[in-house]
């Protein structure tokens, strides 16, 4: 496994045109891929391709390039569904993650949840996941519960049972791996667990489809949703899978153009799946991308890719404690994510962050959407690391390097 | 690095000795926000006699930027109307810090203004200016 980030992957580097710029004076060492990740040469080449030879709304031509458009975007609804391991009909395509779960929380709440019900989230929740339950509990007067995160960072079984045991929960909502700390959560267990207490569960998948070898199946989650621009796609485009009794007896999210069946002067009849969630003009040019990301992905092989993030996540776990002052809340290596926050005694993440960029390191500081988390962590914000397939072992030694430069500047050092 | 253009060391020991920090009790103003960007927060106590500032207290946490601002522009309240606080325009701020404040950085180095006009005026939107 040692030799996988040795080096970057074969050739894979160089799939990524920023990755040769400079930033004040450097190189760029992009370690912000949990916000949004880098993009390949080929998604860019395939949607402009798209943009220069065949655009035309989708659905509606009977036209060539109509006809054109409609198989590159299926196409890539197939190829998308066919890497998550899901059927295509089941397979929507949102704006982002935060519109699937929108999409979720106000129809499936529509539907199935009422007053005196419960929604479970917990405390390591990205706001994605957390402020629509909130939303969808404040219309239907229904409660938000939260599982705790232990100071290892991770969830209890055992707390979920309990919860479940009050027989009033009707939707476990939880993140495959926390954005933060990096914590991969039991989610096939989770869900299990929730189904056999009558519960559905949503996974938000938006860290984990980029990280990690598995099937959306093997989850079996009720709702799995995740983004596409974390997985080296375009930002516009999100996807939910979903269990097709519930998208079928749940009511539309948005209304309006071709989700329709038929329309009367009075009322409308929907179409079928996925057509009844993907109302008005789809982001055609952004799935068309988003099914050469996966592509790529699979090119290089999940499988490859989680071994290099380990391995450099591994890297960075043993490198960063030579930093005096630092602290690294989350899990142990093993499992974890591509991802670590950490703070610094003295240097407020925002500076800490300031003082890598004059590096070209790029590092996200703050509260990551993960407000409860940080209170729970007891760090109001954090700086973070997180990692891709194109990073390398030397841009982590760059990031410890700025992390002693920060200190020089804040006077920290003797 | 005493040469960092930034972190100069009148930033930097703003930062590290804040001036006017705590909190006053009792007090005749007050106000508190946070910079949702990166979750700073700070708060303002403020005594006011005749309409004039008589004594001010920041509270909170957050970078080195805007605890440094808040320390630094704590020392010129004094003596000031609270209509004249209320006034104050965001440039007059980046004067006193006599630093270069990337857009980046605006919210963390504007915080102690948006609470001193929350705390005088009721205003509590971005400052502009």
């Amino acid at each position: 496994m040692t030799t996988v980030a040795n080096r970057p992957l074969s050739g894979v580097r160089a799939d990524f045109p920023i990755l040769e710029r400079e930033v004040n004076g450097h190189p760029l060492a992009y370690l912000d891929s949990a916000a949004t990740a880098q993009k390949p040469r080929q998604v860019l080449d395939a949607m402009d391709a798209y943009y220069q030879a065949s655009n035309a709304n989708v659905h509606r031509g009977v036209y060539e390039l109509g006809r054109e458009a409609t198989e590159l975007f299926e196409g890539a609804r197939e190829r998308v569904a066919e890497f998550a391991g899901w059927d295509p009909k089941t397979t929507i395509f949102t704006a982002n993650a935060t519109a699937a779960i929108n999409l979720v929380a106000y129809s499936w709440g529509e539907a199935y949840l009422s007053e005196g019900d419960e929604v479970v989230v917990t405390e390591m929740e990205h706001h994605s996941n957390l402020v629509p339950w909130q939303e969808a509990c404040r219309r239907a007067r229904a409660k938000l519960r939260y599982l705790h995160v232990s100071d290892e960072g991770l969830l209890s079984l055992d707390e979920l049972d309990e919860v479940l045991a009050g027989g009033r929960v009707k939707m476990v909502a939880v993140a495959h791996i926390s954005n933060v700390i990096g914590t991969i959560n039991p989610v096939a267990e989770i869900a299990a667990r929730a189904k056999a207490a009558g519960a559905v569960t949503l996974v938000d998948g938006s860290q984990a489809v980029p990280q990690l070898p598995f099937s959306v199946s093997d989850v079996d989650a009720d709702f799995y949703a995740w983004t596409g621009h974390k997985a080296l796609g375009p930002t516009g485009v999100g996807v939910l899978h979903g269990r097709r009794a519930l998208l079928e007896s749940m009511p539309p999210f948005l209304s309006g153009g071709h989700m329709i069946s038929s329309v009367s002067a009075e009322s409308s009849t929907w179409d079928e799946l996925p057509a009844k969630y993907e109302a008005g003009t789809s982001p055609i040019a952004e799935a068309v991308g988003l099914g050469v990301a996966v592509d790529y992905l699979s090119s290089v092989g999940m499988e490859n890719v989680r071994a290099h993030e380990a391995e450099l996540t591994a890297y960075a776990l043993e490198r960063l404690p030579e930093v005096p002052g630092i602290h690294i809340p989350g899990p142990s290596a093993d499992q974890r994510g591509g991802v670590v926050s950490f703070g610094i005694d003295g240097i407020h993440p925002h500076d800490i962050a300031e003082i890598c960029d004059r590096f070209g390191v790029c590092v996200r500081a703050g509260h990551h959407c993960a407000q409860p988390l940080m209170r729970c962590i007891g760090m109001p914000a954090t700086a973070r690391a997180s990692f891709q397939v194109y990073n390398t072992r030397e841009e982590v030694d760059r990031l410890v390097e700025a992390l002693h430069e920060a200190r020089r500047v804040f006077g920290l050092t003797e | 690095m005493a040469m960092d253009a930034l972190y100069r060391d009148f930033i930097l020991d703003h930062y590290k000795n804040p001036r006017n920090f705590g909190e006053l009790e009792p007090h005749d103003l007050e106000a508190h926000d946070h910079n949702p960007l990166c979750g700073d927060e700070l708060g303002v106590h403020l005594r006011v006699e005749d309409g004039k500032i008589t004594d001010v207290a920041f509270h909170g946490q957050g970078c080195a930027i805007s605890q440094a601002a808040a320390s630094i522009v704590s020392e010129e309240l004094e003596g000031m109307s609270v209509e004249e606080v209320g006034q104050l325009p965001a440039s007059w701020v980046i004067e006193q810090l006599g630093i270069e404040i990337s857009p980046t950085r605006r919210k963390c180095a504007l915080l102690n203004l948006k609470v001193l006009r929350g705390a005088t005026t009721g205003d509590a939107s971005w400052p502009e200016g």
